[in-house]
């Protein structure tokens, strides 16, 4: 088993994608599947932006095994109000400075459910969100 | 087809000197929704786009892209010019708008 640890800034987009390229990397190395790596990237990558977009702040943790990848994306923020809303392609509350930068479409939680095997949200408004993805590996 | 026969049939500007353009276009994909490239965008496209902050760079470079092209005369801040280099991700550039360099692209990949 082996674990990543990233720290999130919220509304720093400069450093955005860093936790999502060192998993790849991690990945790559580990001689994962390219194709299992692809959808991997793609689902931390939104949940890495959403933290930036939304949130104070918050940790990546990624636990890796030969079985499966869980990546546990916890943030301290305003939450989620309706979890099944921000489930549906087009949904967004981002601002319009981050909808500026193409960021804010509404496709992120779903690109995100479209990429893992399983995907479990907790959000309290106010305090934060939790997202849980995991992915199998060993059934390429 | 390479980066470098882009580059040289459609006159394109090169703001990444420093990176060869040997790698292979495989396609182009068009879209200035970030999260739309990164769901959709395959490996060795060019990614045709207005957007030309750092974070195009990270997507460029997550998703395996062979370049991107900024339309419209847009040129990247000088800080994303250094990323890219620093990625190995090749910044493009033309004064056509996304339509007409597209459907030169598209008529050069078919």
């Amino acid at each position: 088993m082996m674990t990543l640890h990233f720290h999130i800034e919220g509304g720093n987009f400069t450093n955005a994608g860093f936790a999502s390229s060192q998993v790849k990397k991690t990945l790559k190395q580990l001689n994962i599947d390219s194709g299992l790596i692809k959808k991997i990237v793609i689902a931390l990558y939104e949940g890495e932006v959403n933290i930036v977009a939304h949130a104070l702040k918050g940790e990546i943790v990624v636990e890796i095994s030969p079985e499966t990848i869980t990546m546990i994306l916890t943030d301290e923020g305003k939450g989620i109000d309706n979890i099944e809303l921000a489930m549906k392609e087009g949904f967004s509350t981002a601002s319009q400075k981050v909808r500026e930068m193409g960021f804010g479409a509404g496709m992120g939680l779903p690109n995100i459910k479209k990429n893992v095997d399983q995907l479990f949200i907790e959000s309290t408004v106010g305090v934060g969100t939790k997202l849980t993805m995991i992915k199998q590996l060993d059934h390429a | 087809m390479k980066v470098i026969d882009l580059v040289q049939q459609l006159n394109l500007k090169v703001f990444t000197p420093g990176i060869e353009l040997d790698r292979t276009v495989s396609g182009a994909y068009v879209s200035d929704l970030l999260s739309d490239v990164m769901g959709h965008a395959r490996e060795d496209q060019v990614w045709i786009t207005l957007q030309s902050h750092l974070n195009v760079v990270a997507i460029a470079s997550l998703k395996d892209l062979s370049a991107v092209l900024l339309v419209k005369g847009i040129v990247p801040p000088d800080e994303v010019i250094r990323k890219a280099e620093a990625e190995g991700i090749v910044m493009l550039g033309t004064l056509e708008q996304t339509f007409d360099v597209s459907g030169k692209i598209y008529k050069m990949l078919v």
